[in-house]
């Protein structure tokens, strides 16, 4: 009862001066909206963010192997050849926590059909279960290849959207021939859009194809030369004594003609592949999934108990994680933004509140002789400083909420309520009219009242 | 015992390292039911006196006993508490809050009062005090759509709103032209003489001083003359002490 006559009688005497009011609580209007705004996008940009991760797969792990070192020098990630088709098929069956695994090889070189031709960002050498670990089984058009096409290393591939785009101009290059490194590979699907993902990179400038016919027909083709310029150069690099710069490796054998190649490939000592991707059950058996694969190509790869790990497991958790913590980081670092322009709106509360004691001095002269005490007169310039401040929480949310809409409508940004932002808004706004009231009632409530009656 | 006993009551000011004695020791004693003027020159201590009286300030030294309580020592709280109860003031310049209607004027010590009235309890009081000062028909009116002698009417309402005992009047009339001053002072007569409140008003104004019982008038922080007034009016009373 008192309280609720103590809240009118500020908000009574806020209705007196309206437009100081007004201009007074701009600064908490506008530090809650940006509090509210902050908040909200924030909200938005992450879960946008998981949605993006877990349409991406979010329980596919990456394997690939370790980084190869020499003279305290080491290379990175991939730069030793430790992972085998056959990893691949002893992780499928023997660790539980994995759903499906495939190896990939990759490689890097021109497409080409007709008189057009295309360079494909991705270019994988996999096995059908890729389609499945990355959750792509549905074909836009014909049918994936099978194992037995990996076994006998047949030269069909499928082909991404751009791919499509980009080589057949919108006709279906289902059946078609195109010519990879001048070997002939007959389309059998194409694979459905996935767009870019949230590297931007897109997707669908793949081309699959058996592991075995990428890594023995078109990078793989002899065991000294893995790249196609090389060969070609040395081919025509005469070896002399002039050459100040030998750049060339040298080859120990005649050189065979890429018809030789085409038709005897010779074997690699052991086949190694680049990666492998498993898919966990779920992402819940991710960290399961992780440690029966540590342990079984440990096991495999013939390490002992002090020798590192010559392979790495990466998880989209992880990325995910990460990701989510760069968002919040950024949400926390608008927010400490946000939050200095609430404090610099309670220090305009306190400056107006102390002006406002100032000017009624009288009137707190007189409410002290009909027996107001210093505790009520206290009371009321704080319930005042707190009315103003909630009043301006309250301009903000609507503020807030209003700019953040406007966001989602003109700059397709995704946003999300979050009443805790509301309530945090409304929590911190009082706060400010409390913290910042504090001083200014405290002095109004020491006033003598005879001094203060007289007061011209 | 009397309605106010003052017993040796002085006040010194501390200017710095100099004393300033305004009161240099006062005792008197006040039944229920006077009209008294308190009078005097300026600086003679009279304003000093009344803000003791009033429950504002304390003296230095002496007693003072407002309803059989001694108050020269109490808190400040405590005496914030016994003005919302027993004491009414009365300004010289009013002091109305601006912008707020007459009803809610008068209302306004109610919300310290330790009896809670509801919100209607308070606006019936309110509007019944402004009544009794002949201003029933102004309760929404703001005080600048008042004559002057209707704010000091407004403001008398509102020291009387918690009924107290005694009422206080600093220059009442000194913000006031001769009619409407007659006006106030008549209601003051008639409170006293009809609800029985003690009114002591300051004042130097010899024809405010003529409607008391009896004027009291300090000089230089002593009282010089304590005397029954020689109106018609405290003829009528049959005098005081």
């Amino acid at each position: 009862m008192r309280v609720f006559t103590t809240a009118r009688t500020a908000f009574k005497a806020l209705r007196r001066n309206p437009m100081r009011a007004m201009l007074t609580t701009l600064g908490i209007v506008i530090g809650v909206g940006a509090v509210i705004a902050m908040m909200e996008i924030g909200a938005g940009s992450s879960s946008s963010l998981k949605k993006t991760i877990a349409s991406m797969g979010a329980n596919v792990l990456v394997i690939r192997p370790g980084t190869a070192s020499s003279g305290g020098i080491s290379f990175g990630v991939g730069t030793t050849t430790t992972l085998t088709p056959q990893d691949c098929q002893a992780i499928l069956r023997e660790c539980p926590a994995i759903h499906n695994a495939a190896p990939i090889v990759r490689a890097r070189t021109q497409v080409v059909y007709g008189n057009r031709n295309w360079v494909p960002n991705t270019m994988y050498g996999t096995t059908p279960a890729f389609l499945d670990v990355q959750d792509w089984s549905i074909l836009a058009e014909g049918e994936p290849f099978s194992d037995r096409d990996v076994l006998n290393g047949n030269r069909v591939c499928l082909l991404g959207q751009t791919l499509v785009r980009e080589l057949f101009e919108g006709e279906s290059p289902v059946g078609k021939e195109i010519r990879i490194k001048n070997i002939s590979f007959r389309v059998i699907g194409v694979l459905t859009p996935k767009g870019a993902n949230m590297m931007g990179q897109d997707q669908d400038d793949v081309i699959l194809a058996p592991w075995t016919t990428i890594k023995y027909r078109v990078t793989g083709s002899s065991l000294s030369t893995t790249n196609q310029s090389a060969s070609t150069a040395a081919t025509d690099t005469v070896n002399t004594l002039s050459n100040l710069y030998p750049a060339d490796q040298i080859s120990l054998y005649p050189e065979r003609s890429s018809v030789q190649q085409a038709d005897n490939p010779m074997p690699v000592r052991f086949a190694n592949i680049e990666s492998i991707m498993a898919a966990a059950n779920n992402a819940g058996e991710i960290s399961l999934a992780i440690e029966q694969m540590t342990a079984l190509l440990r096991e495999r790869h013939h390490l002992r108990a002090d020798e590192p790990d010559d392979f790495s497991i990466r998880d989209m958790a992880e990325l995910t994680k990460t990701l989510s913590t760069t968002t919040t980081l950024m949400t926390n670092l608008l927010l400490a933004v946000a939050m200095i322009s609430l404090v610099v709106g309670g220090v305009g509360i306190m400056n107006i509140m102390l002006v406002s004691v100032t000017e009624r001095t009288r009137e707190i002269g007189l409410r002290m002789a009909v027996g107001a005490r210093g505790r009520d007169i206290l009371q009321q310039f704080l319930v005042e400083a707190v009315v103003l401040c909630l009043t301006g929480g309250a301009m903000g949310i609507v503020l807030g909420h209003g700019g953040s809409l406007l966001v989602q409508l003109l700059l397709k940004w995704p946003v999300e309520t979050s009443p805790a932002a509301i309530a945090t808004a409304v929590l911190v706004s009082a706060g400010v009219g409390i913290i910042f009231g504090f001083y200014p009632a405290w002095k109004a409530s020491r006033f003598d009242p005879i001094e203060a009656l007289r007061f011209e | 015992m009397e309605l106010i006993e003052l017993h040796g009551i002085e006040k010194t000011y501390q200017m710095g390292d100099i004393s300033v004695p305004v009161l240099k020791g006062i005792s008197l004693s006040i039944r229920q039911g006077e009209l008294i003027a308190l009078t005097g020159s300026s600086g003679s201590g009279k304003s000093t006196l009344m803000n003791i009286l009033g429950c504002l300030d304390r003296p230095t030294t002496g007693e003072y006993w407002l309803d059989s309580q001694e108050t020269s020592r109490l808190s400040s709280d405590e005496r914030a508490l016994l003005r919302n109860r027993k004491l009414g003031f009365v300004f010289q310049s009013f002091n109305l809050l601006a912008r707020t209607s007459a009803i809610e004027n008068v209302a306004m010590p109610l919300s310290y009062a330790a009896e809670n009235l509801s919100d209607r309890e308070a606006r019936g009081r309110a509007a019944e005090m402004l009544g009794r000062v002949g201003l029933a028909d102004r309760l929404d009116h703001y005080p600048s759509q008042l004559s002057g002698g209707q704010q000091q009417r407004v403001a008398i309402a509102r020291a009387l709103i918690n009924r107290p005992p005694v009422l206080f009047a600093d220059e009442p009339t000194g913000n006031l032209d001769s009619r409407t001053s007659e006006e106030v002072l008549q209601m003051f007569e008639r409170l006293n003489s009809e609800d029985g409140i003690t009114i002591i008003m300051v004042t130097h104004d010899p024809k405010v001083a003529g409607y008391a019982q009896r004027v009291i008038r300090i000089d230089d922080g002593l009282i010089q003359g304590d005397v029954p007034a020689a109106g018609p009016e405290s003829e009528a009373q049959g005098g005081a002490v």
